[in-house]
């Protein structure tokens, strides 16, 4: 039945990692954004969690609880409102199992999963879709896949992949036939180099690469899903899902920072926030991340039943992209020259979220 | 446990109310927007169907409640189903939606208020709101109208303007000062009765919009009613269920404005879409916006805003099924609903050309019609300006 309240579960879960991100990043957030780094333990802290753990089916050694879109949509907000970087990191294990445990074969399973249910931190296993052109979509894809002599060749290049330098497995989209799947390939593949770090507008905690794929051969066994390939949509339904979650998060950090900027900054002889020109921007900015939430719970909701939710997660991640961006600039006008300065976080907010409309497949629901 | 899918009863109200709307709105849509002033009688259908549920009052309740074996509480969800069949009937037409026999503000008022020997007396009449005055707008409470007791009778003076279904209902429900010394908690509802002397409906207005429902203008001059038509208690105290049961009035009725929003906002998009696909494009959801045309963009962007509006809704209506405090909840729903409203029938006009400007389309109308949906019964700014004292902690000497 139709619920617009957190369960007890649920609202467990969000204020466990809202503590998370209290204790541990949100003073750090800003050394690690200078310094373009997220230390280990940090997202060691994070899989403590058991998040990770609890989704992998018993026969591969988890707690096989089962995942559920809206519940990883509470906890990507939450980690968002920490660091839009962070969350990405954060979440980088569920982006490949997920996948695996849904779409894969059962070979995939057993060889991947078990080393996910042990407990410690994951080797990163990125998935690689964004293409370095302004045309990019993630439907219409320039990286191709050909099938040879039972083997798949891949040739493309691809941008933003998280933490590529130190990854184990790379999921990479590419297009076979005209249709879109997944092809996880080794770090190792000769025909796979991972180029430089890349420098970017925001997203400066989560190092991402670009990765170069040229004639790079991989075994028919590594297509996800095998023969048969994926549902490669409701992929992108989940991963477009997610990152309005991320953008809700960031839009958040935005509004609230903002709010007790403008209850306490003096001017004039009164807060600035008892000026209506002040107060409405934030009304608006309340009202606007509730909006982004629903829309972003609402894909969620379509997804958890099972339903195609092709509709429902495009509208939340136009929305929420649209959204984060304009949020986050009130956020920077509200605080004035004060919101220019790297000291105060607004700024970071506002770089991160341009990402939100560009990104896609960074995190799953 | 958050889920935010449409339950089936509510798809098959939608559906059956948006026959209803196609059937018996859309029709006579135009017909009632050219003949402003005219009684849409094919609204008499509607006589005797509770199609829009208002909140019913919590102690004490009627009767006639237990009767037609209803419970004391509050129906279970009778609030968002009540805001989607509103958005449904206001696809129809929001102006007819408005002009529905005994469905007025003033029914509210008393369904929340009345005592059972009022319901007994006025439950079954349609009743308008008049609240408003040439010189308080927004600032509700601070309206210069009077009512005195004069023996066993209230002797009521003053003028009252944008009166919704000033001419088609039976009764008015009045909003004057019966203390004025005692500032806002002397304002008190009462019932008058159409025809009642020294109540004279002065004239009707042309309006830009919703002109199929009628608005006027009410003169009281030494209008005497019945003591017994004081609606709630006489006693002026700041504790006492007066003013504040206005702005009560108004916590429930927010939402529905929105969704009236919303359902004309959706006519827009949906006769829109019609028109883009009839060209060849097809909506797929899919590609990215760098990849899509202009129209397509704008397109999407108004739909997902349309969707932003309708859950900001349904948020604020489920709250108040589940007895939630929703005063915050409500404005943000009407903030969203009645700007978006506005500026997405503004946007259809402008991607359908020509098509968009001609009166040989409703189109043009849903833009008109929009525009009230930020002004009554609190205005965009009013609702900026509760949302923001409320997430700021300001009373409204902090926050003016």
């Amino acid at each position: 039945m139709i619920c617009f309240s957190l369960s007890e579960e649920q609202s467990m879960m969000k204020d466990t990692v809202a503590k998370l991100i209290l204790n541990n990043i949100k003073d750090n957030v800003h050394e690690m954004d200078e310094k373009c780094f997220i230390p280990d333990e940090f997202i060691g802290k994070f899989h403590e969690l058991g998040t990770v753990m609890s989704i992998i089916p018993e026969e591969y050694g988890g707690c096989g609880f089962g995942s559920s879109p809206v519940m990883n949509c509470i906890i990507l907000e939450e980690l968002a409102f920490g660091d839009m970087g962070y969350a990405f990191a954060a979440g980088l294990a569920s982006l490949f199992i997920i996948p695996i445990i849904e779409m894969g074969t059962d070979v995939q399973k057993k060889k991947y999963l078990p080393a996910y249910a042990e407990g410690d931190i994951p080797i990163p296993c990125p998935l690689a879709i964004s293409e370095m052109s302004f045309k990019f979509d993630p439907v219409q894809l320039s990286t191709k896949a050909v099938k040879k002599n039972g083997s798949y060749i891949l040739n493309g290049k691809k941008c933003f992949v998280p933490m590529a330098e130190k990854a184990r497995f790379i999921m990479v989209a590419a297009s076979l036939n005209g249709e879109n799947n997944i092809f996880i390939v080794d770090r190792k593949n000769p025909g796979l180099t991972v180029g430089e770090a890349e420098k970017n507008l925001g997203l400066n905690t989560l190092g991402t690469y670009t990765i170069n794929l040229e004639n790079c051969e991989i075994p028919a066994d590594d297509r996800l899903g095998g023969e048969n390939g994926i549902d490669y949509d409701r992929l992108l339904q989940k991963t477009r899902t997610a990152l309005s979650a991320v953008g809700t998060g960031i839009a958040r950090a935005s509004y609230e920072y903002a709010l007790n900027y403008a209850k306490e900054r003096t001017q004039f002889g009164e807060p600035i926030a008892s000026r209506q020109a002040v107060a409405f921007m934030l009304a608006e900015m309340a009202y606007e991340t509730d909006a982004m939430r629903l829309l972003t719970w609402k894909a969620a909701s379509a997804l958890e039943a099972g339903r195609d939710a092709a509709r429902e997660s495009f509208l939340a991640k136009i929305y929420t992209g649209d959204m984060a961006m304009k949020l986050t600039d009130y956020g920077v006008q509200i605080l004035g020259g004060h919101g220019y300065i790297r000291e105060h976080p607004v700024e970071r907010y506002y770089r991160n979220a341009r990402g939100i409309a560009i990104l896609e497949g960074m995190a799953i629901a | 446990m958050i889920n935010l899918e449409t339950p089936e009863y509510l798809n098959n109200l939608r559906s059956s109310m948006n026959n209803l709307a196609s059937g018996v709105l859309r029709p006579v849509s135009r017909k009632y927007d050219i003949c402003e002033h005219e009684y849409p009688k094919e609204l008499d259908i509607f006589r005797g169907m509770s199609i829009l549920g208002r909140p019913k009052k919590k102690k004490n309740d009627s009767a006639a409640d237990d009767k037609s074996g209803g419970s004391s509480k509050t129906k279970k969800g009778i609030n968002l189903s009540t805001v989607a069949t509103i958005e449904e009937l206001c696809w129809g037409d929001a102006g007819l939606l408005l002009s529905i026999p005994n469905a007025g503000l003033g029914n509210a008022a008393i369904a929340a208020v009345a005592s059972d020997e009022q319901l007994e007396r006025y439950g079954k009449k349609w009743a308008a709101m008049a609240i408003t005055e040439p010189g308080s707008g927004s600032d509700s409470g601070s309206i210069t109208s009077t009512a005195k007791l004069d023996g066993d009778e209230w002797v009521l003076n003053g003028e009252k303007i944008f009166v919704t279904c000033a001419d088609r209902s039976d009764v008015v429900v009045v909003w004057a000062n019966i203390d004025k010394g005692a500032g806002k908690s002397g304002i008190k509802p009462f019932i008058v009765e159409k025809g009642t002397p020294g109540f004279k409906l002065e004239h009707l207005e042309n309006k830009l919009g919703i002109r199929a429902c009628d608005t006027g203008t009410f003169v009281m001059d030494d209008c005497r009613i019945p003591r017994d038509n004081i609606l709630g208690s006489a006693e002026v105290s700041k504790d006492v269920e007066g003013f504040k049961g206005v702005m009560k009035t108004f916590d429930n009725t927010r939402p529905m404005v929105a969704s009236m929003a919303t359902g004309i906002a959706r006519a827009a998009v949906d006769f829109t879409r019609e028109k883009i696909e009839e060209s060849g494009i097809k909506l797929d959801y899919k590609k990215n916006l760098n990849n899509v045309s202009s129209i397509e963009k704008e397109f999407y962007l108004m739909e997902a805003n349309l969707e932003a509006m309708r859950l900001l809704v349904w948020r604020a209506a489920w709250m108040a099924d589940n007895e939630q405090f929703n005063n915050v909840e409500a404005s943000m729903a009407k903030a969203k609903a009645g700007r978006y409203g506005t500026l997405i029938t503004q946007k259809c006009c402008e991607l359908l050309g020509p098509l968009g400007f001609t009166k040989e389309y409703l189109a043009e109308k849903w833009m008109r019609d929009s525009k009230i949906m930020d002004i009554f019964e609190g205005t965009g700014q009013i609702q900026h300006l509760i949302i923001a004292r409320n997430v700021l902690g300001y009373s409204s000497k902090d926050l003016k």
